[in-house]
């Protein structure tokens, strides 16, 4: 009984959100403010019955109701009941349904701090925002409903998959959602702004906190995604290429490119058009990564069995998204190019040089990602295209966006300061060239560690160099507005996401091996030295545990546990041991049983992986900081305010009109 | 040509030149790392490649994994059910890899055997990916064919 009224709330949501899309944007237009008012209460309404659906299917899952299908296909008995929580969004109807909570959680967000927008803007948004929930709803009910029964109820279910029983399926797939989801709400911006024929950039300022936020999170559940990767798969690696981390890493790119362009809009008035297509195209790439992971159209680590009907719908709604905002945009994009003009050397040019790398680079991604999906359709044969061509493009793409990067910050809006550039320049070519030197003397006697730390020397240093001048120059409390802290962070992150990927790549020493009880592997300047298997037992797994003693020069560092389990229905799973530090990982993971107790095990000494890490959590940071810039608290009158520092005069306002 | 015109052209051309060599460099990138996959059948029949790296899919026959002693080598036998191909690999196999599961392996021909790389098995027991799945049902398809036509040669 009680799931079918999980499937009811479900239903009324989806009658709700048809209304919240209907209702408002019908009130806008024509200029009828008890139906626009009517935006609010549906979007919550609309709240609360996702979120029953959603609780009953947690219910259903902690109490183990068999009778749902979803619920017997992915937990059994033996499932830990700390497992049974995340197991929820473990598979596709459930993620679909998580997909749909935090979509409202982000309109209730809009619905509650959006109240000082204007009215009719604000109504448009929300019934944005109603629109895409209701595509979702509809494609849960009608091809995915986590409410289907199975009857007769099996006795016991079949299992979470083993690869998902693991702390990062708590955390992963909703911080990812989070971001994904997230830029449905500049999307629900930028389409409100075209519909009520919006020419003014004020919107813009309105929805840079949101697509900051969003974009937070993205980097948060990226970097929570390749850590799980790297602990979980048991390959080491870190990032793979796959089509499903690529459908998650083309959002990111246009989202980064997004708040680099909103920014040129908000403070100067110009890439407007630049800026709303952005918009729209972050958010279409994230409905095309769901179809991507939903659709079972590509190979990959995530397609688990798939349903083609699926795909169809997503791809139809795709088709209706894309292409219904992209007309709009046709017929209501701002046609005269606004803005203030800027010389070649300018603020306004590097972050154009940026924007154009990053965009660049989504679409090569997207073209290596869809290019197997060509071939099929125009049977030219079942191509992969391998992880060097990612590698190398994006290597190629990404080197003049670190080369701007410094300068940007550096340079005045407008009109920069050559003889800054010349004298910032020479200071982080020379500290560049400085780290370069300390690391050969270091021991570092190969190109691409060399390269690593140049390069990433090169952006702290410039990140570091704006941070100073910012010091001396601006007056007290007003030196690090949250808004410029915050492009600190990321920028500062992006250098040591640098150092991590690069140094991780050139240094990394990774061993298959084969050992007996008592042998020893000589992995870099560490001994690991296997002391057998032992058999061990788990809440729900069995598993052979191997014991490892890592030691340098006869010091013992750390004993690794690496195991390999069995769950019920015979799942092998691989769970590596690392030791993790700041400048390196110890990795150990156990392959095959070789017979007479001698097995294969996978020994990594990995320099600086944290770092890859800690340079997205710096962005993470970077892009909630600025968000929280009470520039964006917003008034009643931000229209007027919209492009004022045009006249400004006094240093401060120069300085701020510099941040 | 007045000024205006001509910084114009000089940007549309700058602008030709900067598309053109970036569309070369994927063009090139994408021709570097393309691999084909290929069921056991149509390397049989000479289709695959005889000196690059291309991906050979199907499924793990049945008692033939060997491993040699020792050491990390391992043969095992790929199959479509209608041709086998013998495969050798050192290193460690994926969790998932056993008898009867779907694989896909990437390497090349050496001697008349395959001389893998990398060897994927998927996360899903019951999970046959796509493309092997189309290899395996090409290759029934052209197995019928030919024995329809000896069918009728003979009569």
């Amino acid at each position: 009984m009680i799931p079918e009224l999980g499937q009811l709330a479900l239903i009324l949501a989806l009658l709700l959100a048809a209304l919240q899309c209907a209702l408002p944007i019908f009130g806008a237009w024509r200029d009828h403010r008890p139906l626009m008012a009517t935006a609010r209460s549906l979007a919550v309404g609309q709240f609360v019955f996702v979120a029953l659906a959603f609780g009953i299917l947690t219910y259903a899952f902690l109490v183990q109701d068999f009778s749902v299908a979803y619920v017997a296909q992915n937990s059994n008995l033996q499932l830990p009941w700390w497992y049974r929580f995340p197991a929820v969004w473990g598979a596709h109807e459930g993620s679909l349904l998580l997909w749909v909570l935090i979509l409202n959680v982000w309109t209730l967000a809009v619905a509650a701090l959006g109240g000082k927008l204007p009215e009719r803007f604000h109504a448009r948004v929300l019934g944005v925002l109603g629109f895409v929930a209701f595509g979702f709803l509809l494609f849960s009910l009608t091809t995915s409903n986590p409410f289907a029964r199975i009857l007769p109820a099996p006795a016991d279910g079949a299992d979470l998959n083993p690869v998902l029983q693991d702390p990062g399926l708590i955390m992963h797939p909703p911080v990812l959602y989070m971001g994904y989801v997230g830029f449905s709400v500049a999307f629900a911006f930028a389409i409100a702004a075209l519909l009520g024929g919006e020419l003014q950039s004020a919107w813009v300022r309105w929805s840079r906190p949101w697509t900051n936020v969003a974009w937070g999170f993205l980097s948060a559940g990226i970097v929570a995604g390749s850590w799980w990767a790297y602990s979980e798969l048991g390959w080491g690696g870190w990032w793979f290429w796959d089509p499903v981390e690529n459908a998650s890493f083309m959002p990111w790119l246009v989202g980064a490119a997004l708040i680099h362009a909103q920014a040129v809009t908000d403070k100067r008035g110009g890439l407007r058009a630049w800026t709303m297509l952005l918009a729209i195209f972050a958010f279409s790439l994230s409905l095309l990564g769901t179809f991507l992971v939903r659709s079972g159209v590509l190979t990959s680590v995530h397609s688990f069995a798939a349903d083609p009907k699926r795909g169809v719908f997503i791809l139809g709604f795709l088709a209706v998204v894309v292409g219904g905002s992209l007309l709009l945009y046709a017929l209501r994009a701002p046609k005269v190019a606004g803005g203030k003009p800027f010389a070649l050397a300018s603020r306004e040019t590097l972050i154009l040089i940026g924007n154009l790398m990053l965009t660049v680079a989504a679409a090569t991604v997207l073209l290596g990602t869809l290019y197997p999906l060509v071939g099929e359709a125009l049977n030219i044969g079942r191509i992969s295209v391998g992880a060097p061509y990612f590698g190398f493009l994006f290597m190629l793409l990404m080197t003049p966006l670190v080369l701007a990067l410094p300068f940007a910050p550096l340079s005045r809006w407008g009109n920069a300061d050559l003889a800054l550039w010349k004298r910032a320049g020479l200071r982080i070519v020379g500290l560049s060239i400085l780290s370069g030197i300390i690391g050969w003397v270091l021991g570092a006697r190969d190109f691409l560690p060399l390269l690593g730390v140049t390069a990433a020397t090169y952006v702290l240093s410039g990140t570091a160099i704006y941070a100073i001048k910012r010091w001396k120059e601006a007056p007290r409390g007003k030196r690090y507005p949250l808004e410029m802290f915050g492009m600190l962070c990321a920028h500062a992150g992006v250098g040591v996401f640098i150092a991590g990927a690069i140094l991780t790549r050139s240094l990394s020493i990774e061993q298959d091996v084969a050992l007996s009880p008592g042998q020893t592997a000589h992995v870099g300047v560490y001994d690991f030295k296997f002391d057998g298997v032992a058999e061990t037992q788990g809440p729900n797994w069995l598993a052979q545990q191997g014991t490892v003693d890592v030691s340098k020069n006869g010091e013992t560092i750390v004993t690794l546990y690496p195991q390999k389990r069995t769950y019920p229905r015979g799942q092998v799973q691989t769970e590596a041991s690392i030791h993790p530090g700041v400048f390196r990982d110890l990795y150990v993971s156990l392959g095959d049983p070789l017979g007479d107790g001698d097995w294969a095990l996978r020994v990594y000494d990995k320099p600086f992986v944290r770092w890859i890490w800690a340079g997205g959590l710096l962005m993470m940071l970077g892009g909630f900081c600025a968000a929280a810039d009470k520039r964006f608290r917003m008034r009643r009158e931000a229209t007027a305010l919209e492009v004022s520092g045009a006249t400004a005069t006094t240093r401060i306002e120069v300085v701020e009109q510099n941040a | 040509m007045n000024p205006v015109r001509k910084r114009r052209l000089i940007v549309i051309s700058l602008i030709v030149l900067a598309v053109g060599i970036a569309a070369a460099l994927t063009v090139f990138a994408l021709q570097q790392n393309m691999t084909y996959l290929y069921s056991p059948s149509e390397v049989e029949a000479g289709h695959a490649p005889m000196h690059a790296r291309f991906r050979l899919g199907g499924v793990v026959k049945e008692g033939s994994i060997h491993r040699v002693p020792g050491t990390l080598t391992t043969d095992f036998v790929v199959t479509d059910r209608f041709h086998d191909m013998r495969v050798q690999y050192t290193g460690i196999l994926p969790d998932l890899f056993r008898e009867g599961q779907s694989v896909i392996t990437t390497g090349l021909m050496q001697n008349g055997q395959f001389d893998a790389s990398e060897v994927l098995a998927k996360h899903d027991e019951t999970y046959m990916p796509k493309e092997v799945a189309d290899a395996i049902a090409k290759a029934k398809a052209e197995h019928r064919i030919p024995a329809a036509a000896q069918g009728g040669g003979t009569r």
